[in-house]
């Protein structure tokens, strides 16, 4: 039981793959202007996560060690598939607007990390909560960097005006920082500060 | 056998190679018409939005189902074939078939089916012969003109439709600009979808109404200027407000609105409507 527990929670804040790993970046800064493209990025890299690491388990004894990472894509490149026709098909706008985003979730490191470092090792069942968990992991850091630039860069939540733009009347001048791809570079760093300060097993040792 | 044998290898790698495929058929095949019906309401939702419809059947626009908004459009729409250089409309069948895809068209290098433009202020290169245009009709008289438009901004082309009032007795004015698909830099150039800027291109004048009779008469005078324009400017409703901080991207509608309204453009189908020719 411990096991599945560390497995689904550990990567949450103990092991995050973005803060302690800082694996999959690209699409933190890219698809987090708006919470709701970033909401839809987070099911869907969770999605992948979980299934991609079932399938590769599942299979493990059977690939050969010198086409594991062929096989590990090719799985990995077919659910991204599927996702896609999915939010193509039933959320139209958020597939627009997370565009190519969506496709480029095959080169997330996350998801291919997980396979080769813990479902080709690991039974199904608890590797699919491993994928699971870090899925979490990613959306956390995802979340916090997506509300944070909704908020300060258009004033808005979920598309839900919260603060008054000048530019509507209102008092809040927009951060337009907020919406350009460095200020979630600060956001994680910000992030990642937070973490070490709280857990700090996480500090790099100066060399 | 070996688990990492030749033979052992190309086997896995064929069955993966098999079962991922079926699957991501599958999904495709079966997901494919209810793509279909998105893209084509949302190219449609456009559309009636230019014409300015807000609501069908008691229901807000923004809220109905694709299909809903398939309706809406039947009801409310007429689209028509319009050979852009001479600017009349043809019958669907009278297109020929390979100039149906506009998006096709106008990629392609053969000028049966596009032309490379001479004057290209709206960087696009090249222009279909035929495109799909929109009247939305009160008792038979054209009351909008909804035309589909597209050019470069700072990053990106943009995509979207201009709206013109049918009544073309007077001048010609615009009644909406938007645009559905662009990647201008959100909160900068993205304010072109600000409906505070939109708003701003209702009611204005895009023929300079004094060149009438003279050869400037089918010039496009519409201006974007920087700042805001003055209320006692005798010009007024040739131009519009700029975007602060995105200059760039306001002169690209700026040039792709004038070549869209344009000779190269629309303008032969403007001077058709205008002298009242059989389009009913």
């Amino acid at each position: 039981m411990g096991k599945a527990r560390d497995a689904l929670l550990k990567p949450i804040f103990d092991n995050n793959p973005i803060a302690l790993q800082v694996l999959g970046i690209c699409s933190a800064l890219a698809v987090t202007t708006k919470l709701e493209t970033t909401f839809t990025m987070c099911l869907a890299v969770t999605f992948v996560t979980t299934f991609s690491n079932f399938s590769v388990s599942l299979i493990r004894n059977f690939i050969p060690s010198s086409i594991r990472m062929i096989v590990q894509m090719t799985i990995i490149a077919s659910l991204v598939i599927i996702v896609d026709e999915f939010l193509k098909a039933f959320a139209y706008d958020t597939s627009k607007s997370l565009s190519v985003f969506v496709g480029l979730i095959i080169t997330n490191c996350i998801i291919m990390g997980r396979a080769e470092a813990f479902a080709m090792t690991n039974s199904p069942g608890i590797s699919a909560l491993d994928g699971f968990g870090n899925g979490l992991g990613y959306s956390v850091i995802l979340l916090f960097v997506g509300t944070m630039r909704e908020l300060f860069g258009s004033g808005k939540l979920f598309g839900q005006e919260i603060f008054r733009l000048t530019t509507d009347g209102g008092w809040y001048p927009a951060n337009g920082l907020m919406l350009l791809s460095p200020s979630a570079f600060i956001l994680i760093g910000l992030f990642i500060w937070g973490l070490r300060t709280w857990k700090k097993e996480q500090v790099e040792e100066e060399r | 056998m070996r688990k990492d044998s030749t033979a052992r290898t190309l086997i896995v790698a064929a069955c993966m190679c098999v079962v991922c495929s079926v699957i991501v058929c599958t999904a495709s095949v079966f997901l494919k018409p209810i793509q279909d019906v998105q893209r084509e309401a949302d190219k449609k939702r456009n559309v009636l939005m230019a014409a300015g419809v807000d609501q069908w059947q008691g229901k807000q626009l923004g809220q109905l189902s694709p299909d809903e908004v398939i309706k809406a459009f039947d009801d409310e729409i007429e689209s028509r074939w319009l050979h852009v250089e001479t600017g009349e409309f043809v019958d669907e069948k009278d297109v020929p078939p390979e100039c149906l895809d506009e998006v096709k068209a106008a990629k392609s290098p053969d000028e049966k089916l596009s032309t490379k433009l001479a004057e290209d202020s709206a960087r696009i290169g090249r222009r279909a012969h035929y495109r799909q245009v929109y009247l939305k009709k009160t008792d038979g008289r054209i009351e909008r003109l909804i035309l589909p438009i597209h050019g470069k901004g700072l990053w990106s082309t943009l995509y979207g439709f201009i709206a013109l009032d049918g009544d073309m007795t007077g001048t010609i004015t615009i009644k909406s600009l938007a645009f559905y698909q662009h990647g201008e830099t959100p909160g900068l150039g993205g304010e072109v979808d600000n409906p505070r800027w939109k708003v701003l291109w209702v009611d204005k004048k895009a023929f300079d109404e004094s060149a009438r009779g003279t050869d400037k008469e089918w010039v496009p005078v519409i201006e974007v200027i920087k700042g805001a324009v003055a209320q006692d400017d005798p010009r007024r409703d040739y131009k519009v407000n700029g975007l602060s901080g995105a200059t760039l991207t306001a002169n690209g509608v700026r040039d792709l609105v004038k070549f869209w309204l344009g000779q190269e453009g629309y303008g032969p189908l403007l001077r058709e409507l205008k002298r009242g020719g059989d389009h009913g």
